[in-house]
């Protein structure tokens, strides 16, 4: 079908045969300077999961994407739950919130990165005032905090709107049911909207762990590199790094493979929950 | 005043009310916060930020910050990387729509062989991003020598599965006999496409549009890879190229305001078409 | 304006034939109505002339010309559809004048017949609408000008009111009749609605099942239905139907005066059956009966009332009596008769003897 080959051209061409490629040169591994390469079947793997820091990456991978999930996802909820209560006034709140997802992820680096920077940053400065030496560029759990709070930031206006959306989505009746039985609005919550707002949760809870993982490059390359001393290497950032700065193509390779079996797991995951709620 | 019968019930306006504005203003405050500092560094002079702490008021050298960006910039104009960013976003938005919607119409209304197969095929697509493919396609880039170029930045990111799934959705609600009484009018399966699918599709493709862009706007690792000349750096990538390597102290002013221009192209589309904007999330979210 | 003409139609999806083998000529500017249950084929059958199907085996035949293979805007006919398949993009001018517009007709030319065609519906003011600013009825107006305008050899409509509310039916129905009366076009007309289907035709197709059980005018299929299909399917409430042992007083008289010696010949062979119309049975005093029956409940709906009841055996039968006579209780046990010349034999393959 002619209408379909531009598509499969490309999808050839830049998905089908560099996914091919990565899984092929996963099974070799080349010289530093790339003119020979030798077959090691899956020495590439063997050697990459007892890599000290290829294990340390999955944790890092692990706090990280947890981290800004629950953060950016919280922050969503608790502003979701506020602007809901409002009958007026939601969609200005609306409006204010919304456009910080128009902020790539790289500018988000570079504008927290500006704010905690050692010698300029103003709150590293105030921070400074009362007593606390802010600096992410040696310590490894500042480093973290900074890149989760400058991923979640982004994020939170994207899952604001899904939220908000699932909050309205439910009858007020049931509310107000809720509310003549006697539930103050804590219970309200507990009982009745959050179980109500569960399969919007889940679905944000899958796209954010897609998103911290893969979307978060932009961050932490402008913040911290991966450092200090990789203590925020991401997997994906991993493959970046040892691909092109370390020229490591076979390591680079089977890191690749690795994350297109957790992509795959993950979209799978997906479909199986939107496959769910069709069903509903 | 509230009555008695309402006590309990969301539309009260006691303590509560205002504590629920005052949630959403420090909400507000804490998203706006990073870019108001960023807009008020993009107003002072470098001597202003690195005497910490850096005023919270907008300095008066806007114009000169504005005209040091857009024109000469750190290793390039922003101007010239702003063009840069605007041709790629247009392109991956444009070509992900076209293609998409050239596929969805293919699969949804003609029966040929293998056509499960190409659905498949694009549907695997969602499994492999950019990130995870990323040696490879640079070098198959590199091998079409299209390192430095518009159509290396574009091509690689313009296969969708989403937007094909979206179309394909949204066509397989389109009465079959809307397709049987074109044919009956006389219309060729191109002339049901132009002339009926794609107007009645225009919202969903204006909706897909405005998220794409954006997308296509703030990629950063891929326009890292392969643009090694300056003058094709995109403005989301090039700002962090601005960072002076060693100890020199980066030239915030110039920094910030490139921020700024990086960031309100896609906030103004995000903006001015909201609805269409959130319309496009939830349709290529399901 | 043109004959059409089905010369041994025949449709398989894969394995399941769906039509079994049609044959018709119809006559320029005649009316024809294709009626059954759904599912029975009707609708392939049109879309078969229509050439939105492929015809597995026979010919279609407008005026002489085989058109099996062509294209539907080739074969010079226009379709309404059942939910008007108006686009919903195009304001009412631009979706009568889209086929035109494609076949590029000049300019002048196109809004001419546009307005003509809009005149003849009553759409004049609002040619500059949208589809989703019309009412039903509008839609389905407008559904009938994009056919006009072409000025096809045949007009096709596939249940084109069965998405109007009961009173806007009646009045679409005569504007149909009235409309292709006037214009004089060969129509072919897909309905399940049996009063559709009365009203409207000059001669109807009665299909069940892929078969064409019967194809004539319509009161001849209500007065001489050839399987017990057709006598079950047209006219309302239903044909009865039962067995001869359900006719228990005076069994002589009532087996042999009304029936020919044909029907008398198959009349005691098993699974023969008898059918009766509702408003042919009349209540009558119980020593001169031919069927006897307990009532379950009556309707009275006014003009008339439907008397349903149970004959000894046990099967179910309804009698349609004037109105003015008196209203029949539950649980009564009642004898009717039947006029004269009322009574059909079907034998045991429902074929009309």
């Amino acid at each position: 079908m002619l209408l379909l080959l531009p598509q499969v051209l490309v999808t050839v061409v830049f998905f089908f045969y560099p996914a091919g490629q990565a899984i092929w040169q996963s099974l070799f591994i080349s010289d530093p300077f790339g003119l020979k390469s030798q077959f090691v079947g899956l020495g590439n793997f063997e050697y990459l999961l007892a890599d000290r820091f290829y294990r340390a990456s999955f944790a890092t991978t692990a706090i990280f994407s947890g981290l800004t999930t629950v953060v950016s996802m919280g922050v969503a909820l608790y502003l979701a739950v506020l602007a809901d209560r409002l009958i007026k006034g939601s969609g200005v709140y609306r409006t204010l919130l919304i456009w910080p997802y128009a902020v790539a992820p790289a500018v988000a680096g570079v504008l927290w990165l500006f704010m905690f920077n050692g010698r300029v940053g103003i709150v590293t400065w105030y921070l400074g005032l009362m007593g606390y030496d802010w600096n992410h560029v040696l310590n490894d759990g500042e480093a973290m905090g900074l890149v989760v709070v400058a991923s979640s930031w982004g994020r939170i206006s994207y899952n604001f709107l899904f939220f908000l959306a699932g909050l309205q989505a439910i009858p007020k009746s049931v509310i107000e049911a809720a509310a003549i039985d006697g539930a103050q609005f804590w219970t309200r919550f507990r009982t009745i909207i959050f179980p109500l707002l569960s399969p919007v949760t889940f679905f944000l809870l899958v796209v954010n762990i897609v998103y911290a993982f893969f979307e978060t490059f932009g961050v932490i390359h402008t913040i911290t590199s991966g450092g200090p001393q990789q203590a925020t290497t991401i997997l994906v950032y991993k493959v970046f790094s040892d691909g092109f700065v370390g020229q490591d193509l076979g390591s680079s390779a089977a890191q690749s493979v690795i994350l297109l079996v957790i992509v795959g797991a993950l979209t799978i995951v997906q479909f199986k929950f939107i496959e769910r709620r069709v069903h509903y | 005043m509230p009555r008695a019968n309402e006590s309990g019930m969301v539309r009260k306006r006691g303590v509560g009310y205002w504590l629920t504005h005052l949630g959403l203003i420090i909400g507000v405050l804490f998203i706006f916060f990073p870019i108001w500092l960023a807009f008020v560094a993009s107003t002072v002079s470098q001597q202003e930020i690195v005497r910490p702490p850096m005023p919270l008021w907008p300095g008066d050298q806007f114009i000169e910050n504005y005209t040091a960006a857009l024109f000469s910039g750190v290793n390039v104009p922003v101007a010239k990387m702003l063009l840069n960013s605007l041709i790629m976003a247009l392109g991956i938005a444009l070509g992900k729509i076209v293609i998409s919607l050239l596929s969805a119409f293919a699969i949804v209304y003609f029966n040929f062989p293998g056509r499960r197969f190409f659905f498949w095929m694009i549907f695997l697509t969602l499994m492999l991003p950019v990130e995870v493919r990323i040696v490879p396609t640079f070098q198959v880039i590199a091998n079409f020598g299209m390192l430095n170029s518009y159509s290396g930045l574009i091509f690689p990111l313009i296969a969708s599965a989403t937007a094909t799934f979206l179309f394909r959705q949204y066509f397989m609600t389109v009465p079959d006999e809307l397709a049987e009484a074109a044919r009956v009018d006389g219309a060729r399966p191109m002339q049901f496409f132009w002339h009926i699918l794609l107007p009645m599709s225009r919202t969903n493709i204006a909706a897909l549009f405005v998220i794409l862009f954006i997308y296509g706007w703030n990629q950063y690792l891929w326009p890292l890879l392969i643009t090694t000349d300056p003058e094709m750096n995109t403005i989301v990538m090039g700002i962090r190229q601005m960072f002076p390597s060693g100890d020199d102290v980066a030239d915030w002013p110039v920094i910030m305001a490139t921020s700024i221009l990086a960031m309100i192209p896609p906030i103004i589309v995000v903006i001015s078409m909201q609805k269409l904007f959130i319309r496009g999330l939830v349709d290529s979210e399901k | 304006m043109a004959t059409l003409k089905l010369d041994g139609l025949k449709k398989s999806f894969g394995d399941t034939k769906v039509i079994h083998g049609i044959d018709i000529d119809i006559a320029e500017g005649e009316f024809i109505v294709i009626v059954g249950p759904s599912g029975c084929g009707k609708s392939t059958l049109l879309r078969m002339v229509a050439g939105l199907e492929t015809v597995t085996s026979g010919e279609i035949q407008i005026n002489g010309v085989r058109v099996n293979d062509l294209e539907p805007m080739d074969r010079n006919i226009a379709m309404v559809f059942q939910n008007y398949a108006l686009y919903p993009h195009m304001n009412v001018f631009d979706n009568m004048a889209y086929g035109l517009k494609i076949a590029k007709t000049p300019k002048p030319e196109i809004a001419e017949r546009v307005q003509t065609a809009a005149k003849l519906l009553q759409l004049e003011d609002f040619l500059q609408r949208r589809p989703r600013e019309l009412s039903g009825g509008q839609r389905q107006r407008v559904a009938m000008g994009r056919a006009i305008v072409r000025r096809p050899a045949v007009f096709l409509f596939d249940e084109p009111l069965s998405n109007l509310d009961a009173k806007l039916r009646v009045q679409m129905r005569l504007e149909i009749r009235e409309l292709q009366r006037s214009l004089g076009v060969t129509a072919l007309y897909v309905t399940h609605d049996q009063v559709e289907a009365m009203t409207l035709a000059d001669r109807m197709i009665v299909m069940n099942d892929g078969v064409a059980d019967q194809i004539g005018a319509p009161l001849d299929v209500y007065k001489n239905p050839a399987t017990t299909f057709v006598a079950g399917f047209i006219g309302s409430p239903a044909t009865n139907f039962f067995g001869t042992d359900e006719v228990t007083v005076n069994r002589n008289k009532a087996l042999m005066s009304a029936f020919s010696d044909a029907e008398r010949a198959v009349l005691e062979k098993p699974a023969t059956m008898i059918g009766v119309r509702p408003e042919h049975l009349q209540v009558c005093e119980p020593h001169d009966a031919y069927l006897t029956l307990s009532v379950n409940y009556s309707e009275a709906l006014g003009a008339e009332t439907l008397i349903h009841g149970k004959l000894p055996m046990g099967t179910a039968i309804t009698i349609r009596q004037n109105g003015h006579l008196p209203l029949p209780e539950g649980g009564q046990e009642l004898g009717a008769v039947w006029s004269e010349n009322s009574v059909m034999v079907f034998d045991q393959n429902g074929k009309r003897v």
